[in-house]
């Protein structure tokens, strides 16, 4: 049975992003892992500096696009040639240049729709509670706030040492977060 | 702005006018866009706006209570034009919601950093416009309790959709757009509405806008893959706008009457969808930052590019009218000739002379730079455009379908006052939607606005400090 630590981590709140970004760098060159940055927008080269490069988030759009893509096109092929045969026009069973509309359609709606649900799963969202929303003035992180949150789950974590590592980095202020 | 700036505007050069006013940081302009969410002082005029703009619902309520009773009889159309203004609003409405898509979708992929502050509401514009689009055909099907018809799906009535018909293609593309502006516009408002419930003071401004953030907490993972997810719908909606406006030109095209059966069709559908869109975003925005004090944000630089993508686009529709002109002369077909000629001398000559002055004509004043940044002549200007797209509508439906081959099927065609209460209805209904978006919703995205901010941008040593790093990416 792991113990749970009875701190979730430390919070550190910085001014703009500047010193932020400054910050996570060197907690990283520091050898901290288990931590994450809250800003009130994207900040540039942040999730770099925690080593957050690549995203499945691609990879779903594609697969959900191929997946709108080749079922579009079976559904109506299997609607005009075998379930439902009809002669419009003259024109054959398969006339697959008449499907292309509604194939390009399906294919846009369903990477749409991967992209939206694949956002939310990978980031774990809808998610009702979470431990940072305890780090006092959090709420600032939406408005015009910049928060550096070390885990207590980060090896390197040891309460005292890491809070006066955090002071040392110019933050406003260094509050613990409960679990 | 103040009254020296004003007169000095005509001679400055836009690329030098900035896209927000001076003296704004990140806590004003959060501040600034959530208090008209967040205030409990709800301005007078909102309620006058929404009383107005609600009679002319229950006006379309009427309207299509009266419909389905009745059937679409109680409408002016018959053979020969079965389609009349339910078609004619349809492509109206589909067309004003393009330019929310354009400014979304295409601007961002651009990198136009100027469209930040008009996204939110023309998008919440392509919303309510596909709606009003999306009334229209589904009334005009005389039974509009069984729409899902359109739809494939078993069924103990063993038939299924045509797919080789046009009108299927637009089924599916106009549901499509729907759902694609929907959830573009829903990706842009989760860190907004992540904003306004840290900062709503009422339980249930807490409440209703936590659980729509769904515990956005601004997490750097999350910002990257969001900012992914964002760009590649950005990158879906942008080919899918110009498919939709295509698809909905083939419901014409792909018919052989005179006046539809044209290769221009879809590129100048494309270009009026876009032309009208502008207009309408122009007539939206233009009071709105009047009432709510955002001259900061929506900029006279943004009224200048918005009248230059209507001036570019209004040339593409001049162009489309020259080249069916052009074509209907050069093919040697009569009845193409006939058409043409029954537009500019036949019974509904009015609608063309109407099209080319309110299109063609009155659209070159954007050539100058004194009327593209007057908000007042731009909101009248937008008003005429408005009013030009809706007579070119009317003009491709009804006044090729009055006349086509035999004159023995010829008849003229007139809306009834039911065709003008369900036009007239979904004005309303537009305008009330806007008007609930407004007060409940951020009206402009207040993340993109922060990252407008010169403080935004990160300085010095700390943007070399990312590039250190050695080691494989790791995929999380």
């Amino acid at each position: 049975m792991e113990r749970r630590p009875a701190v979730y981590g430390l919070m550190a709140e910085f001014d703009n992003p500047t010193s932020l970004l400054d910050a996570t760098s060197r907690a990283y060159r520091e050898g901290y892992r288990r931590m994450d940055a809250y800003t009130p927008f994207p900040v540039e080269g942040l999730s770099e500096a925690l080593d957050f490069r690549r995203t499945r988030v691609p990879l779903i759009v594609l697969l959900g696009g191929l997946v709108g893509c080749f079922g579009g096109f079976f559904l109506q092929y299997y609607i005009a040639a075998i379930y439902w045969p009809i002669i419009v026009g003259g024109r054959p069973f398969n006339s697959w240049p008449a499907f292309i509309p509604v194939t390009f359609e399906l294919t846009v709606l369903c990477a749409a729709l991967s992209a939206f649900l694949g956002m939310l799963a990978l980031n774990g969202l809808p998610q009702p509670h979470h431990p940072v929303f305890n780090a006092p003035r959090f709420e600032m992180a939406s408005r015009d706030r910049f928060f550096l949150c070390i885990e207590a789950t980060d090896p390197k974590f040891e309460a005292a040492a890491t809070r006066r590592f955090l002071e040392s980095l110019g933050a406003r202020e260094v509050s613990d977060v409960e679990d | 702005m103040t009254k020296e700036d004003r007169s000095n505007v005509a001679s400055v050069d836009t690329t030098q006018m900035p896209v927000i006013g001076p003296g704004h940081s990140f806590a004003s302009v959060t501040d600034k866009i959530s208090s008209i969410v967040l205030t409990h002082r709800t301005p007078k005029g909102w309620f006058i706006g929404l009383a107005l703009s609600f009679s002319l619902v229950m006006i379309l309520s009427g309207a299509v209570g009266l419909l389905l009773v009745k059937g679409v009889g109680v409408w002016g159309i018959n053979i020969p034009v079965a389609w009349g203004f339910a078609i004619v609003n349809f492509v109206w409405w589909i067309g004003i919601g393009h330019a929310g898509t354009l400014i979304s979708a295409i601007l961002l992929l651009l990198n136009q950093r100027w469209r930040t502050s008009i996204n939110r509401f023309a998008e919440a514009m392509t919303l309510f416009a596909v709606m009003c689009a999306g009334m229209f055909p589904l009334l005009h099907l005389g039974r509009p309790w069984v729409f899902y018809w359109l739809f494939p799906y078993p069924n103990t009535m063993n038939v299924q959709p045509q797919f080789r018909s046009p009108l299927v293609w637009d089924v599916f593309a106009v549901s499509t757009y729907f759902m694609v502006s929907l959830l573009f516009w829903f990706v842009g408002l989760i860190p907004d509405l992540a904003t306004l419930r840290d900062r709503a003071r009422s339980l249930w401004g807490k409440v209703i806008y936590g659980a729509l953030a769904m515990g956005w907490r601004g997490s750097a993972r999350h910002w990257h893959r969001y900012e992914i997810a964002y760009l590649l719908l950005a990158g879906l909606a942008t080919p899918l706008v110009v498919s939709v406006h295509t698809v909905v030109s083939f419901d014409f095209t792909i018919a052989i009457l005179p006046g539809w059966h044209s290769t221009i069709f879809p590129p100048y559908f494309v270009a009026g969808a876009i032309f009208s869109g502008f207009a309408m975003v122009l007539t939206l925005a233009i009071p709105l930052r009047k009432f709510y004090g955002l001259e900061d944000f929506i900029t006279t630089r943004h009224l200048d590019n918005m009248a230059k993508v209507m001036l570019a686009t209004g040339l593409i529709v001049a162009y489309g009218y020259l080249m069916e002109f052009f074509m209907a002369w050069r093919s040697g077909n009569k009845f193409e000739w006939y058409m043409t000629m029954n537009r500019l001398r036949g019974p509904y000559w009015p609608v063309y002379w109407g099209v080319l002055l309110c299109n063609v004509a009155l659209p070159q004043l954007l050539w100058s730079r004194r009327l593209r940044r007057s908000a007042l002549a731009l909101f009248l200007l937008s008003l005429v455009i408005n009013t030009g797209m809706w007579l070119e509508r009317y003009l491709i439906v009804v006044v090729s379908l009055a006349r086509d081959f035999m004159p023995s099927a010829w008849g003229m065609y007139r809306g009834t006052v039911w065709d003008y209460a369900v036009f007239i209805g979904t004005l309303g209904f537009f305008v009330f939607m806007m008007f609930l978006f407004i007060r409940f919703l951020p009206a402009i995205s207040i993340f993109e606005m922060r990252t407008l901010l010169p403080e935004a941008e990160v300085k010095g040593e700390a943007k070399e400090g990312v590039k250190w790093k050695e080691g494989q990416p790791s995929t999380v």
